[in-house]
């Protein structure tokens, strides 16, 4: 497994904490990370790979800082964002995930083997000359996910992967997520899929509020939540 | 979603246009669109016309894609003829109009025939030599592909927008003008953040 390290890593815009300084060492397979909207989960997500810079202090994936060295950390860590749409670029299947592997592989044939190779593992050969709008919100995710591990990264980050998908989907695209050979850093309100994992970070005001195994974290989130509305 | 369909996809398949190369297919819709322009009069433009739909049954489109395709174009091409009616008689409004639609038809022709990925990989061949006056072909072709791709994206966020005005019973303009703009833009921002992240376009 890759090592995710944050030295002292937060994020302020302008007044605003968006993460206060937060001390980390992740090295387990499966990670999750939830919390409120807004809380700042988001935030801890991109500074993985890079897509939000941290204000103070680093972040450290294999050794590589995530600011010096983004280029190559983006090549370890692969991110899947919530709404598919916005990252698909590509009009149809077998190109997105064509423009994945462009740097990779430069033989046009040997590439569209690869692309339609990649699209099989995830189930999707017979998209494959599809256009990406005309899939169901499910396929869009899966072919997502499948253009991010189409370049095998170390790591993949997951920002809500799941929350537009409905019941059946979620359950696919957990249970594809969870069985992958890559480190996963989960963020997610779905808090069955966060049990399932080894390790469970709850964020809560720009702060990690509890770090520990999943059963405790999520009894610990749901009982914040309890606390809040007594309080109000 | 139909509405997405008229748009130029590509789609396999093995006849003649498909099977040739990409550079004489482009070169062609270059000349041909040049071509259009500069010969006059309503007899050529009919003979276009029908050069363009003998092309389009080359590639063997459906129909009932050619005719989706040029229903929307037609609506922009009568305009423009009934304009040139008024302005500058019959003969003239004609020949826009069956111009328009073949410009129309010729590049269905080209898009239903063409694999974008094999377009860009044609358009890096041919920016390779300006390489030296510091063109990277790559990000080039990269933004041709996403000039292309988000046109039927931007058709669909203008659609939701107006849907959802429309739900509130909201008719002025600027209730779905102002958050499509906004969409339109947050949209880049996240393709940006995609690109960025699957490290595309990293130097």
């Amino acid at each position: 497994m890759a090592e995710i390290r944050f030295e002292g890593a937060g994020v302020t815009v302008g007044e605003r904490t968006i993460l206060a300084p937060t001390d980390l060492v992740l090295r387990e397979r499966r990670i999750a990370v939830i919390g409120g909207n807004g809380s700042g989960k988001s935030t801890l997500a991109r500074l993985i790979n890079g897509l939000v810079e941290p204000s103070v202090g680093h972040v450290l994936v294999d050794g590589l800082d995530t600011v010096r060295q983004g280029a190559l950390v983006r090549r370890t860590v692969g991110f899947c964002f919530t709404d598919p749409s916005a990252q698909l670029v590509m009009p149809t299947c077998v190109e997105d995930v064509e423009l994945s592997l462009r740097e990779r592989i430069r033989d046009r044939t040997e590439r569209r083997a690869a692309a339609l190779a990649t699209l099989a593992r995830y189930g999707l050969e017979d998209r494959a000359d599809v256009s990406v709008h005309a899939l169901s919100g499910g396929q869009r995710q899966l072919l997502a996910l499948a253009g991010v591990l189409a370049v095998e990264p170390d790591v993949l980050v997951a920002d809500e992967p799941t929350t537009l998908l409905d019941l059946a989907n979620t359950r696919r695209t957990g249970d594809l997520l969870l069985s992958l050979p890559q480190q996963l850093v989960l963020v997610t309100h779905d808090l069955d899929l966060a049990a399932r994992c080894d390790r469970v970070l709850v964020v809560e005001d720009a702060r990690i509020r509890y770090d520990g195994p999943a059963a405790e974290a999520v009894a610990d989130y749901v009982g914040s939540i309890a606390e809040g509305s007594r309080e109000r | 979603m139909s509405y997405l369909d008229g748009l130029g996809v590509y789609r396999p398949g093995d006849s003649l246009l498909h099977r040739a190369p990409v550079g004489p297919k482009l070169l062609g819709l270059v000349v041909a669109s040049i071509a259009l322009v500069v010969v006059r009069g309503p007899a050529s433009a009919v003979a276009f016309l029908l050069g363009g739909l003998a092309l389009a049954a080359i590639a063997r489109i459906p129909l009932l894609r050619v005719l989706r395709a040029l229903r929307s174009l037609l609506l922009l091409a009568l305009a423009v003829a009934a304009l040139q009616w008024w302005s500058s008689g019959l003969a003239r409004a004609v020949e826009s109009l069956l111009d328009l639609l073949t410009l129309g038809l010729l590049g269905l022709t080209l898009s239903h025939t063409t694999a974008v990925t094999d377009m860009l990989d044609a358009f890096v061949r041919w920016i390779t030599p300006l390489r030296r006056l510091g063109v990277d072909p790559e990000r080039v072709a990269l933004t041709v592909g996403l000039a292309i791709q988000s046109l039927p994206a931007t058709l669909t966020l203008a659609l939701e927008t107006r849907d959802a005005a429309r739900a509130r019973g909201l008719r002025t303009p600027r209730a779905y003008l102002t958050p499509f703009v906004i969409r339109v833009v947050a949209r880049a921002h996240e393709t940006g953040d995609a690109l960025h992240a699957r490290g595309i376009g990293d130097d």
